[in-house]
């Protein structure tokens, strides 16, 4: 939605707000503790938030957005049933029950994350300073509809190689379970002007981080 | 993986509470979550991790020259050492406002956030104008929050497409000189770190 006109204004809060609703603490941290049940990837869990309906993507409050893809999640994963989800079901006890996160285990798995970055066997072809041109369509480029990083609006824009980020796990393939390829990553940075057709500033700037395979270099 | 009209969600009550005591009771009778977990994980984001870590990096990169060095050059490593490395901050950067130029950050394909620095993201951060405007019209998305820069500063918007995380390291405020970090932690607002707030002046 990146440059999409007619969102209204930005509404600033107090620091000391941390959720809106009850309800969001529990979405929050519910999502956060089937992670470590290692059923699926960060990308892949993205990708459920983007494939929703559009109907269902634009009416939902942010967490939301989290219950409903953690639903057909879990369903698309097998570790439950469209009945037991119903409520039409006995519910069955899962094999996965001992990999539960325990409250023991918590500070530890929040503290460790889940770094990308992996040795790879691309080599880097762009070093800081060059001209690049990024990939005229933001599609994935294996999977029909499928997960991809690059935005709309920086699709087909010519840009500068800010720095490399090292080289980090691929989300076009990772999303869909076709192995981390991990490739270089790098931030690119490309003229307002690029990007819009009325910038705010000659100067003006967007980074993004992109991969090896959206770019191209600058004819 | 396109879902039909009967995704599984659907099944579900359709009142977001009810939708999320369904979801995490069924998780628990399956085993499948700890509530007692879950509690913590909630206690751990509204009570020891948020913005005064990021606000504690930013005051001592004000005041301690030989760290701020490091921190440019490896802010992962850096945090790291202070504590605050972590799920949503694995890959870190700080970038730094200056004169010339005003750093923002946004994650306009989702809501990435340095969550050990910052913690759990404002709900304007997750918002479709946010997102939307931040990256075409920084300028005017700074004017909601009631900040103006001056004509001569050009904007640098990141927009957090992988998984780097930025910190945005504000200026340092005039009349600061000579406060310790505790002080000088208290100028620093959640909003200053991702670009849509100024230092405090003291």
């Amino acid at each position: 939605m990146g440059g999409r006109f007619g969102d209204g204004p930005v509404v600033p809060e107090d620091e000391g707000v941390i959720f809106h609703a009850g309800w969001h603490p529990r979405a929050m941290a519910v999502t956060v503790a089937t992670g470590p049940l290692g059923q699926w990837n960060i990308d892949m869990s993205r990708h459920a938030r983007e494939c929703l309906a559009p109907k269902d993507y634009a009416r939902f409050s942010y967490y939301e957005k989290w219950m409903a893809a953690l639903a057909n999640l879990l369903v698309d994963k097998g570790l439950v049933t469209r009945d037991e989800l119903a409520g039409a079901s006995e519910v069955q006890p899962s094999p996965l029950a001992d990999h539960a996160l325990t409250r023991a285990r918590v500070a530890e798995v929040l503290a460790r994350g889940g770094p990308v970055d992996r040795p790879s066997a691309v080599t880097p072809i762009f070093a800081a300073g060059d001209a690049v041109v990024t990939r005229a369509l933001a599609e994935n480029a294996e999977v029909p509809g499928g997960h991809t990083r690059l935005p709309a609006y920086a699709a087909g824009a010519r840009g500068r190689i800010l720095r490399q980020h090292g080289t980090h796990v691929f989300p076009d393939s990772n999303a869909h379970g076709q192995g981390e390829a991990p490739e270089p990553l790098y931030a690119v940075v490309f003229p307002a002007s690029e990007l819009w057709a009325h910038p705010e500033h000659p100067d003006d700037e967007v980074v993004l981080d992109l991969w090896q395979s959206y770019l191209s270099a600058a004819p | 993986m396109p879902h039909d009209h009967d995704e599984p969600h659907s099944l579900l009550p359709s009142d977001p509470a009810l939708r999320v005591k369904a979801l995490e009771t069924l998780l628990t009778r399956k085993g499948l979550i700890d509530p007692a977990a879950v509690d913590e994980i909630i206690d751990t984001y509204e009570n020891r991790i948020g913005p005064r870590n990021g606000a504690r990096v930013v005051a001592r990169a004000w005041s301690d020259p030989a760290f701020h060095a490091a921190l440019m050059a490896d802010a992962t490593a850096v945090v790291a050492e202070m504590g605050f490395y972590g799920r949503q901050g694995e890959h870190m950067m700080a970038v730094e406002n200056t004169a010339q130029q005003h750093n923002m950050v946004v994650c306009t394909l989702c809501s990435c956030y340095p969550w050990p620095l910052l913690g759990i993201p404002p709900g304007w951060y997750k918002s479709d104008a946010y997102r939307a405007r931040v990256v075409r019209e920084p300028r005017r998305v700074l004017a909601d929050f009631g900040v103006e820069l001056p004509p001569e500063t050009s904007v640098r918007v990141w927009d957090s497409t992988a998984e780097m995380r930025y910190l945005v390291i504000p200026r340092r405020p005039e009349g600061s000189e000579g406060m310790d970090e505790e002080a000088l932690m208290a100028l620093v607002s959640r909003d200053s770190m991702i670009g849509t707030g100024l230092a405090r002046r003291p």
